[in-house]
């Protein structure tokens, strides 16, 4: 850039592609234009606006606005008794309605030290895993659908279909589960579950190595993301990055095994990180590349859970929920590794009420996309996308 | 903690931790309250938060760089409105913390530690959003979920909502 000023050229933008600034326009005098991307856009996932100050194709500043799906979920709370609140929590991050309900359920469970019965564990973790596949597979399509792909879009949402089928078998419902109480489950699952949950897990492991031929190894793709947007880890932890986001920048850290919850401990898994091989760490590519690699990873939990659960002879799911569901007074922050990130809930209790006194919820993604304003300065227009698709927001849960 | 009693090997960590920042800020901290759910400690002196953020983050023992959660609190018995925030440090040490700040319930501020942990940006927007504290030296203090001019501040024990905005009726 400084030869370039020193050649006598007057008006230079650049922007930021790994650690190369690239020369776009020289010479070229523009006005800084305000370009209000949302609240209706369909790669904002939502209802997100974000406020673009733009260079010509440059941005200088992208200010996000939320809150316009805010449904006063922590306000609730504090009006309805402690299982009624599971429902609610579904709602908050709809893709993942099992991984949001069992964070919860574990925060009130260590706040009233309940005794769950092992095979309510093991159901628990192979829906919560189901789940995560099919949030990443909707991640995943979604983000190609961000970049021009709608091939590999279709080929999630087939998959994706057979777990809410399986889904919608154990509890009833698609997407808005209340399955998992506190203290147990609202019903064992059906007979053949396991057996089905398998020929599943035959099915869909060719499919991700399709996934990966289609999309993650395609040339376009991989141009419209290797590079862009990096953050790097000790940023990403300063910004509160967690999940797949913080693995994308190089670190090994899971809850499923840093802070390890229910049965996990027991069970046999990697944590992929990029090695910085395929991708530059921290870039879009290598967000992608996490969520594409843990799919299989949730694969190899299922099996083993399917291998290793108790019989269903003499169970019943809601022996151990409690008679009546009044913790005592206390506080309690506990989390959950949810597909876009640790989802925590702080419950406070008075030890009188069936109402928690005070039950806030830190969103994964609300964290995740506070590092926006710095992810995207200094990049194209079009590359925002790319960064908006590799963030993974869901705006019921940034709302709430 | 009570003598003679069993307590987890977190619980001690937490301890440790705490014992590390109660010899360099003394009286300004409230004694550790060691319970099993959530080990935290008070700042007494909120005008020491920031100083005491830092010190948490940088200190080569406790190295706290990772602010997991920050909840706001209403507290109308005590006239106070508050904040608790959860510490963990990724990759270094095992040890997590809590700590809480408060305020007056009326026209009260807490130093803003924004500046240290990124992440404090938007969690402490959203407290104010929802409690009403302002938060001093915040590089963007404003509401976050309620849209700018929405009357009150929802959270509140107390808090009335307001019957129309922009000629909307609003209680249903």
């Amino acid at each position: 850039m400084q030869e370039l000023e020193k050649a006598g050229v007057g008006s230079v933008r650049v922007t930021r592609k790994s650690d190369k600034v690239v020369v776009i326009e020289k010479d070229l005098v523009t006005e800084e234009m305000l370009l209000a991307m949302g609240p209706q856009h369909p790669s904002t996932h939502g209802v997100l606006k974000l406020e673009c100050l733009t260079d010509g194709e440059v941005i200088t500043q992208a200010e996000p606005y939320l809150g316009y799906l805010h449904r006063c979920f922590e306000k609730h709370c504090e009006n309805v008794d402690y299982p009624a609140i599971v429902p609610y929590t579904d709602r908050m991050d709809y893709l993942a309605g099992m991984n949001s309900e069992m964070a919860y359920c574990i925060a009130v469970e260590k706040l009233m030290d309940v005794e769950i019965p092992r095979r309510v564990e093991f159901i628990r973790v192979i829906v919560a895993e189901l789940n995560r596949i099919a949030s990443h597979l909707v991640a995943i399509g979604t983000f190609g659908i961000d970049l021009g792909a709608f091939t590999p879009f279709l080929f999630c949402f087939r998959d994706r279909e057979h777990i809410l089928s399986l889904l919608e078998w154990a509890s009833g419902a698609r997407m808005l589960y209340n399955y998992i109480w506190i203290g147990g489950l609202a019903y064992d699952v059906p007979a053949d579950f396991n057996k089905r949950v398998r020929e599943f897990v035959d099915y869909f492991r060719p499919q991700t190595v399709e996934l990966f031929r289609l999309l993650t190894e395609n040339e376009i793709f991989v141009k419209r993301t290797k590079g862009i947007g990096i953050m790097p880890a000790d940023v990403a932890i300063n910004y509160g990055w967690s999940g797949p986001m913080l693995r994308g920048s190089g670190v090994k850290w899971d809850l499923r095994r840093n802070d390890p919850y229910s049965i996990y401990p027991e069970l046999q898994f990697d944590v992929p990180v990029p090695d910085g091989k395929f991708s530059d760490v921290g870039d879009c590519l290598s967000r992608h590349l996490v969520r594409a690699l843990e799919m299989e990873e949730s694969l190899k939990i299922i099996e083993q859970c399917i291998d290793k659960m108790p019989s269903s002879e003499g169970f019943n799911s809601r022996s151990a929920i409690p008679k009546r569901i009044r913790p005592k007074a206390g506080e309690v922050y506990a989390r959950a590794e949810n597909p876009r990130g640790e989802l925590g809930f702080y419950i406070q209790s008075d030890g009188k009420s069936t109402k928690p006194v005070r039950c806030h919820a830190r969103s994964s993604c609300f964290v995740n996309l506070s590092a926006m304003k710095d992810l995207s300065k200094g990049q194209l227009l079009p590359d925002l996308v790319a960064i908006i698709g590799s963030i993974d927001i869901v705006l019921g849960e940034i709302d709430r | 903690m009570e003598e003679g009693k069993v307590v987890s090997r977190s619980l001690q960590q937490s301890a440790a931790a705490y014992a590390v920042i109660h010899e360099k800020f003394g009286d300004a901290l409230s004694a550790f309250d060691g319970n099993e759910t959530m080990p935290f400690f008070e700042v007494l002196d909120a005008s020491l938060w920031v100083d005491i953020a830092l010190y948490m983050r940088d200190h080569p023992k406790l190295k706290f760089n990772y602010m997991a959660c920050l909840t706001g609190l209403d507290y109308p018995l005590e006239e106070k409105l508050g904040i608790v925030c959860n510490f963990e440090s990724i990759g270094i040490f095992p040890h997590k913390l809590a700590v809480k700040v408060k305020c007056a319930r009326e026209g009260g501020s807490i130093p803003s530690v924004a500046c240290v942990w990124h992440t404090a940006n938007w969690q402490e927007r959203e407290a104010y959003d929802m409690y009403g504290m302002l938060f001093t030296g915040h590089p963007d203090m404003r509401r976050i979920l309620c849209p700018d001019d929405w009357e009150g501040f929802p959270l509140r024990k107390d808090y009335k909502v307001q019957e129309t905005y922009h000629g909307i009726k609003v209680p249903y």
